[in-house]
């Protein structure tokens, strides 16, 4: 089973926080297709959070088809996220690196490009809605 | 559905001091309700008026379709921790959960044992030897053991340390997962009802500040920085909840029903806690002196 976290610092909504959590134990495979979630108690037990906020994490992540849920026995892994991990983007970190280098030559410091990484990564998120 | 409360222009006065006014609320079933606000604001008289401690000096309080203690149907629905956790020291953890029997017909022997156990106490020990967090629970398990519709809970955790809070948290919350029991509590831990709530009311000399759906609330509002300039050169249908103004930059906090459209400003989703502290601070009459606290002269 996995465990949840939830950071109240984040900035991100809790039921995100639990569905990005899921995302990512599906990505680095501590969940693959037929594994059982924790029960809505359970993580309720688990981090003291509103049992609707689960609600909807689980429902948001059966509607990107990742989950399903069937009544009375609980929600269920259906897609594995598992292959293209990210040491499979080998040529898209190199460029990143590539691009750092730039930066730093630029001048930027690490509070800069962290700011700067953080704004275009939400930025363009927010342009492709 | 029956809403939770309704209320309607419900008024509450000490002597001469208003300690509650003009409160118009709806809060639909199915919720955590978060109740925050000042020392003094009227959380705990709101939280009286709803379990039946206290008869309303004006306006309307309907609770689960009924009025607040009328007879043995409504007491049975609600359930109501008063501040500080109550419990009888000299009693054994037994004898409360006999009293509870004893006095709600609605009491559920099983579940009260089983949650006793849960925690890893021992029936025979007697109250006062307790921690702060074991009374805590001691006194919601008791709260609970008659499964009611509606917990009113007044500063449940605010005595405990952080480890005790959440496990109190965690309890709360397991019970609504079981039951589906909605719940109102007063907090000023805004982190903890960030957590647990997903409906907020902000009570502020004596008056509702803000009332309304977190996700909702917080979806409704943004943070603008901008150059300075005036609240009235933002665009039309935005509502501005406070404005701050340096010599060079000014700061709104603004509530719009539709996105805001971008600009030469840097448009920011606002958080709980600051959400809620500038509604406890606006709309304040300038020069007014703060209701005195109640909560630290008693």
């Amino acid at each position: 089973m996995i465990e949840f976290r939830l950071d109240p610092n984040a900035g991100v909504a809790s039921y995100l926080q639990i569905v990005q959590q899921v995302r990512q134990a599906l990505l680095l495979g501590m969940l693959a297709e037929g594994d059982r979630l924790p029960t809505v108690k359970q993580v309720v037990g688990m981090v003291a959070i509103n049992p609707n906020t689960v609600l909807k994490a689980y429902r948001e992540l059966e509607l990107e088809g990742l989950v399903v849920a069937k009544p009375g026995a609980g929600t269920f892994v259906t897609k594995s996220l598992a292959q293209p991990s990210i040491t499979e983007h080998e040529p898209l970190r190199r460029e990143l690196e590539a691009w750092l280098a730039k930066a730093r030559a630029a001048g930027l410091t690490e509070a800069e490009l962290d700011a700067l990484m953080r704004t275009t990564v939400r930025d363009t998120a927010d342009e492709e809605k | 559905m029956t809403a939770i409360v309704e209320a309607h222009a419900l008024g509450k006065r000490y002597g001469a001091r208003p300690a509650l006014t003009d409160c118009t609320l709806h809060i639909p079933p199915g919720h955590v309700v978060g109740l925050v606000g000042p020392n003094g604001a009227g959380k705990s008289t709101l939280l009286k008026l709803a379990c039946g401690l206290l008869t309303p000096t004006t306006g309307s309080i309907n609770v689960l379709g009924g009025r607040p203690g009328a007879g043995p149907v409504q007491i049975a629905k609600v359930g109501y921790l008063a501040q500080d956790a109550p419990i009888e020291p000299a009693l054994s953890i037994a004898d409360h959960l006999k009293l509870g029997a004893h006095l709600n017909p609605r009491w559920d022997k099983a579940f009260a044992a089983a949650r006793i156990e849960g925690l890893g106490l021992d029936p025979k020990q007697k109250a006062g030897k307790l921690s702060g967090g074991q009374r805590a629970q001691l006194a919601l398990t008791i709260a609970t053991g008659k499964h009611p519709d509606l917990l009113l809970l007044d500063e449940p955790v605010a005595s405990l340390d952080p480890i005790a809070r959440r496990d109190f948290l965690k309890l709360l919350m397991d019970t609504v997962a079981e039951h589906g029991t909605s719940v109102i509590l007063s907090s000023h831990l805004i982190s903890d009802l960030e957590r647990v709530c997903d409906y907020l009311v902000v009570l502020a000399s004596a008056q509702v500040r803000l009332a309304g759906e977190v996700e909702e609330l917080t979806a409704a509002h943004r943070w603008i920085t901008c150059t300075r300039r005036d609240a009235d050169t933002l665009p039309a249908g935005v509502e501005v909840v406070s404005a701050k103004h340096t010599d060079r930059q000014s700061t709104f906090m603004v509530r719009s029903a539709t996105p805001v459209p971008s600009g030469d400003w840097v448009s920011e989703p606002v958080g709980l806690e600051d959400l809620v502290l500038t509604y406890m601070e606006r709309d304040t009459p300038a020069g007014r002196v703060a209701p005195q606290n109640l909560e630290s002269t008693r």
